[in-house]
This record gives structure tokens, sequence and C-alpha cells, in this order.
């Protein structure tokens, strides 16, 4: 035993914690960051596009600032999603080894996404000051592009380990074969990639509107904040029924393409019809305790009919049904809840704009509004616990299982300790070091901040 | 030439640009580390931050480059890599963390406390990470990572060649970061910071120099395929780095400023273009080919059809980026 490796697991078990772990927690922390990336620039855009075609100042402010912070939150992406590409190889060489050669085609198209989705974004970061509206503009519009075009690729790449298809394996199970469209194109690539993407953008939409409800709440009324409050928040809320729908068959979908993972999530113990649909509890191998059962919901919900079968977990060999069984419950059931609460929140707002052209008055509409930003990212990460612990024990779904993908090198334990520090420092300084530049913002004031774009006679002077 | 061939030329493509701009990047973060105190280094210190704050990010994407084409088209040797030499790509990665981060918040900080200790972490990390990164490249050279991987964790890259690339790498970085930051300098009319430039690129470009001369006996020691090649086979490259290197050295003892990037880039070209010949047709000498790593065609298609989609969509953006920043088009400063 190394004397990294504390816990008296067998090394190989005791490895294959410490990956999973780490990779969940890596993939966690960059997969927020990566929703600025996807997401951010479209809003920027929208704020950017209102200052310039209508003049407005505070429009104009917005799209600058979100800018500044996009500049920062995508150079910690930058980095946490290269750590992402060495884990691959750190953690998982045995799926590298044996697929790469498969599912990597997502990742190549990726790195062109990713490549100029770096250059554009740096043109328009920096590009405020010396760039024409205009040309600065439509110098940010390849970023909305590429940050979908990125996410399709990645996901792409991830719902091909939960439908893996388009490759040929020999005897010796070496892929000795492979049609790069249907790796693309798999059976959840149409369900996991716009899930994704929009959840991209609600991430985004509700994280940006928070941060300006906190600022309402506290007595900042201008129209800089509620212009920073209808913005991202009306991105947010159009993202919303949108992405309940693509979710309601995503789930109906692994219903039937990962009958396990649906039941892992769903607590069903026997396969049947007329199966009942539970809302939170804890999964037991005789039930559901302590849930709220709705008779025949589950049924309904997978194939529009009481009777409609759904496989149970016992009709799943032992060795390849999923774990933990009750955080999968309940972390399924806390994004739907969650998208649920904000499709309420889309219904009200609306309904209140319809009448009035205002936002509803009451306090309680900005403080929920103020939590929907976490609240979104809890979704997300929700969301990901689910895809993933669900498809476990499997790396590619009924081809290899995760514990043959997991490397024999010591140590993991040891570096995922520090990767959870180095992390938590990470965040932390992120986070205070976008809070400073908010408050240098707010004491600059709005009027005391130059016009983004330099008068042109100056460049001529110079 | 086979398709795992060109596919391997691509890989090396893609290293040659990363070593390029992200080594310069990388040499910049060194210039920084050693350029003394608050006041004596803000010039420098300045000059460093203007020059990278647009590209860096966009130069960083080459490494990301690099690794998808290897796990692509040759995942076999991907993961050799990654199972024995996983304590310096660990290193690499934390210090690529640091490095970027560092930079990022260095920028956004506003008290001198803050900014320092930023400051600090990008630079030390500028210097560790190539270091790191090269030791991979010297073990790989040297022919210590066996082709079924899970090598020794430790004695493949704590070895004299591996740690001398590793320095070699550093000095290098701060060998373009000096010769580009003298153009920049130029261009910015800073008599005084092209001066300094000069200075460091002329010490940069001996000390590179010395550890390349010492990493040559060293791979006569160590690993006699890839010296026996160098020396016959790569001899036309060897040769080309060294008059580079020279005319460079001559043109900056005469105090004159150009053709600088031309011929520092073409010295470093030089070298790793010479390093793959000298490797071939081995991707690990002498234990796994790039034939026998290599995907089936269909993913090599699809690796020469990214490649050509990123010449005709990358470079030009890449070029439109570096033509904005050294026109002054773009301002690092918020």
């Amino acid at each position: 035993m190394s004397p990294f490796d504390p816990l008296p697991l067998a090394a190989s078990a005791s490895n294959l914690l410490a990956a999973r772990e780490q990779m969940a927690f890596t993939l966690g922390f960059h997969i927020v960051l990566s929703c600025l990336g996807v997401a951010l620039p479209a809003t920027i855009l929208v704020a950017n596009y209102i200052g310039l075609k209508k003049g407005d100042e505070a429009a104009m402010e917005l799209a600058k600032r979100w800018s500044k912070a996009m500049a920062l939150t995508f150079a910690v992406g930058a980095v946490t999603g290269t750590v992402l590409s060495f884990e691959f190889g750190l953690l998982w060489p045995g799926f590298m080894d044996r697929f790469a050669a498969a599912f990597g085609v997502a990742f190549a198209i990726e790195g062109i996404f990713f490549f100029l989705e770096a250059i554009f974004l740096a043109i328009y970061i920096y590009g405020w000051k010396r760039l024409s509206g205009w040309a600065h503009f439509w110098s940010g519009v390849p970023m909305v592009i590429t940050g979908i075009g990125g996410a399709f690729s990645v996901v792409a790449a991830n719902s091909w380990m939960n439908q893996p298809q388009g490759f040929t394996l020999d005897a010796a199970g070496k892929v000795v074969d492979v049609e790069p469209l249907r790796v693309l194109i798999n059976p959840a690539t149409g369900y996991e990639v716009p899930h994704m993407i929009l959840a991209a953008y609600m991430v985004v939409g509700f994280l940006v509107a928070s941060i300006y409800a906190v600022g309402m709440l506290k007595g900042r009324r201008d129209r800089l904040h509620r212009l920073g409050l209808l913005i991202p928040l009306t991105i947010g809320l159009i993202a919303t029924p949108i992405q309940l729908f693509v979710g309601d068959t995503a789930a109906r979908a692994v219903a039937d393409h990962q009958p396990a993972k649906f039941a892992g999530m769903e607590c069903i113990q026997e396969g049947g019809g007329h199966q009942t649909e539970w809302v939170g509890g804890i999964c037991t191998s005789d039930g559901v305790k302590a849930g709220i059962g709705i008779p025949d919901l589950d049924s309904f919900l997978v194939g529009f009919g009481a009777d409609t079968h759904v496989t149970g977990l016992n009709e799943i060999p032992n060795d390849e049904r999923p774990p933990a069984n009750t955080f999968l419950h309940l972390s399924f059931d806390a994004m739907v809840g969650i998208g649920t609460a904000l499709l309420l929140l889309g219904v009200w707002t609306a309904v209140v704009w319809w009448k009035r052209r205002d936002i509803p008055r009451t306090p309680w509409f900005l403080r929920i509004v103020a939590v929907s930003g976490v609240a979104s990212i809890l979704a997300l990460w929700a969301g990901w616990i689910v895809t993933e612990v669900g498809r476990q024990p499997w790396i590619v779904q009924g081809y290899m299982r995760t514990s043959e993908a997991v490397t024999e090198a010591k140590g993991i334990w040891f570096t995922f300790g520090l990767v959870l520090l180095l992390y938590a420092a990470l965040g932390t300084t992120a986070v205070l070091v976008l809070r400073a530049m908010s408050r240098r913002w707010r004491e600059q004031g709005v009027e005391a901040v130059q016009s983004p774009y330099a008068p042109r006679t100056t460049e001529a002077a110079r | 030439m086979s398709k795992a061939d060109a596919a391997a030329a691509i890989l090396w493509v893609g290293a040659t640009f990363y070593a390029l701009f992200g080594g310069a990047d990388f040499g910049g973060g060194f210039w920084d580390l050693i350029a003394g105190g608050p006041e004596r280094g803000e010039r420098p210190r300045a000059l460093i931050q203007r020059s990278l704050t647009p590209v860096w990010e966009a130069n960083h994407v080459w490494l990301i480059f690099v690794l998808v084409v290897l796990w692509t088209a040759f995942p076999p040797a991907f993961s050799a890599i990654f199972t024995t030499l996983y304590v310096p790509i660990a290193l690499a990665a934390l210090g690529i963390v640091l490095r970027g981060a560092g930079f990022a918040f260095r920028k956004s900080i506003v008290g001198l406390q803050g900014r320092r200790a930023m400051g600090a972490t990008f630079a030390i990390s500028s210097v560790l990470t190539p270091f790191f990164m090269g030791t991979v490249v010297g073990a790989i050279a040297a022919g210590n990572v066996p082709a079924q991987g899970n090598g020794d964790a430790f004695s493949t890259w704590l070895q004299p060649l591996p740690l001398l690339i590793g320095a070699m790498f550093v000095a290098t970085g701060a060998y373009l970061a000096a010769v580009f930051l003298v153009g920049d300098a130029r261009r910015a009319g800073d008599e005084e910071m092209e001066r300094y430039f000069a200075r460091r690129a002329l010490g940069a470009a001996v000390i590179a120099g010395a550890f390349a001369t010492a990493g040559l006996i060293a791979l006569h020691a160590e690993a006699l395929y890839v010296f026996d090649r160098l020396t016959s086979q790569g001899l036309p490259l060897v040769i080309l780095s060294l008059v580079c290197g020279a005319v460079l050295l001559a043109v900056l003892l005469r105090g004159a400023r150009r053709p600088l990037r031309p011929l520092a880039a073409g010295a470093v070209i030089a070298v790793i273009w010479g390093w793959g010949v000298a490797q071939f047709p081995y991707l690990l000498p002498t234990s796994l080919r790039i034939d026998q790593a290599a995907a089936p065609d269909p993913t090599m298609t699809i690796i020469f059809i990214v490649f050509a989609v990123a010449a005709v969509l990358v470079l030009p953006s890449l070029a439109l980026l570096y033509t904005l920043a050294q026109r002054d088009l773009l301002e690092s400063e918020h």
C-alpha cells in the first residue's frame, strides 16, 4: 500500500471510488463555468444590442460589466476544462485506451469550437474601447454559435457513453472500425444535447437575474438593476418550458434505452404495469418509504397508459444495478421539482407583465428570483448525478465497466484531497474577485463610467 | 505517407504551435517572475501583461488540440503516457490551473497585496508547468514509456535527459517570450524595454543553447535510437536550428531588431521537427510505432477534416486576433 492510500480498501476499489469522486467534483465545478461559457455570450449580446439599437446606456453598461465578469469566468473555465481532459488520461486510461478512437471524434470537433470561442471571446472582451459599436457586436456573435457547438460536441460524447454505437470491436475488444456520424448522432444525442444547452441558458439566466434581484432587495431600483434583472430572467423563463418538454422526452427515452437507470431514479423495485410515481422518499428493497405516491402515474408518464410496463430493478442483474438509489431518486426529484417551480415563476411573471407591463410588486418575487440562480445550479448538478450515477456500474453502457476503466496509479485519494483544496481556493477567489469588481462598478456609478466606445476621432488622430 | 503518419504530422503541427505560442506565454511568466520588486518590475510586467492578456487563452487551446488528437488518433500511446508519467502530468495540470487563474485574477484585483499574491502564483507556475511538460517529452524521447503503460511513476522521468529537456522548455519559452516582447516594446515606442528584453533574449538564447547541448549529450547516453536518427536523418533540421540561433545572436549583438521573430521561431520549429524525425516511426521509442497505435481509418479521416477546418477557420481567426492585438485595437486594462 502506498503512503498516499490511507483507506483500508482493496487498492482497485479504493482507486475507483477516489477517481469517481474526483471526476464528479471537478466536473461539477467546471459544468457551472461551462454554462457561463455557453449562454453568457448571448445574454451579453442581447444587452449590447439593446444598448446599440436604442442608445440605452444602462443596457450598454450591463453588457460591458458582464463581459468583464465573463473574462474571468472563461479563464477559470478554460483551466478547469483542461483539468478534465487531463483526467481522462490520469483517471480513466482504460476507457481512453479502448474507446477514444470512437468517441474521440466528438472531442476533435469540440476542439475547433473551443478554439474559435476563445479567439472571438478575446476579441469581444478586449475590443470594447477600440472597435466600432456594430463591428464589436458582430465580433461577439461567433461566441454564441461556438458555445452551442462546443456543448453539442461534448454532450454528444457523453450521450455516446449512454447509448454507444457506431463502432466495431474485434475479438480482443479493440475498436477496429468507426462510423463517426453514428457516434455523434447516437440515440441519446437528440435529448441530452438540447437538455444541456437549455440548462446552460437557464443557469445563466437565473444566476445573473438573481444577482440583480439581490441588489433590488437592497433598495437599488435604478434602470440598470431593472434591466439587469429583466434581460437574463426573460432568457431563463423562455428556456424553462422548452426544457420541461425536452426533459420529459428524455425521461421517457431513458426508460426505453437505459431501463436500469430509470428504475434506479424512480425507485421501481418490481417491474410491471400500474407503477406508482413516487415523489421524494427513501428507496428500499420493499419499495419507497416516506414518499408521496401517485398511483399509476409513472406508467402513464412512460407510455401514456396506466398499464404500461416499466422495468423494475428485479429484472436487472444484480451486478448491473445502479448504486445509491435514494440519492439518485432524490436528485431526479430535485431537478424536476426545481424545473417545475421555475416554470411557475415564469407563469406568474408573464401574467403580471401582461396585465401591467411590470414585474410583480411583492418583495417575494425578488426573493424567489434571488434564490433561482442557486436553485438552477442545484438542478443542473442533480441532472448530471442522475445521468452519471444512474449509468453506473458502466462507463460505456453495456460495453465497459467503470472499474475496468480506472487507473492503477497510486495516490488518487491524495490528488482528490489536493483538488478539493485547490478548487475551494479557486472558487472562493473567483467569487471574491467578482464581488469586488461589482462593488467597484457601483462606487464609480453608471454616470462616472465613460462611454464604452472611445470616440473614433481620437483613433483617427493617433 | 499513411493515414497514421499524416495524423502524427498533425499532432506535431499542433505541438509546434503550442510550443511557439504557449511556450512564449510561459516565458512571459518567467520574465514576470524575475522582474524584481513592484517598482523595478512594474514596466516589464505591464508590457508582459499587455502582450499576454488577449492571446493566452487562444494559445492555450493548442494544448487541448494536441491532447485530443493524441487520444483520438493514437489511444494506446495516450494511455501509456498517462499511466506512466502521471506525476509530472498531474503537476503540469496543477501548474496550468494556477497559472491561468493567477493571471486572470491579478488583472481584476486592485489591491497591491492581492495582486502580488496572484502575480507570484502566475509567475511561479509559468516556470513549473513547462518544466514538467518538458520532463514528459524527455521521458518519451528517452524511451522510458512502455507501450503497455504503467511504467514506474518516478524513475521514468527523474533522469538526466527528461530533467534537461524540462529545463530546456523553460529556457526556450523565456527566449521566445523575450524576442516577442522586444517587438512589442518597439511597437509601443518604449526603447528602454526594447533593450531590456533584447538583453534577456540574448541571455536566454545562450542558456537554451547550453541546455540543448547538454540534452544532446544525455540523448547519446539515454536514447541512442533517437540520437542516431537526430544526427543522421534529422541532421539538416539540427543544423537549421543552429544557424537560426547563431544568426539571431549575431543580430542581437549588432543591436539590430529584425528579423528576430522568424529566426527565433525557426530555431524552435527545427528542433521540434528534428525530434519528430528522430523518433520516426515510433510514437514511444522504441516500443510503440505510429501504425501500431493508430485508430481506425474513419477516425483518422475525421482528424483530417477537423484539421482542414482548423486551417480554414481557426488560423485566419487567430491571425485576426493577433493582428488586432498587434495594432493595439484590443486593450487589456479594464
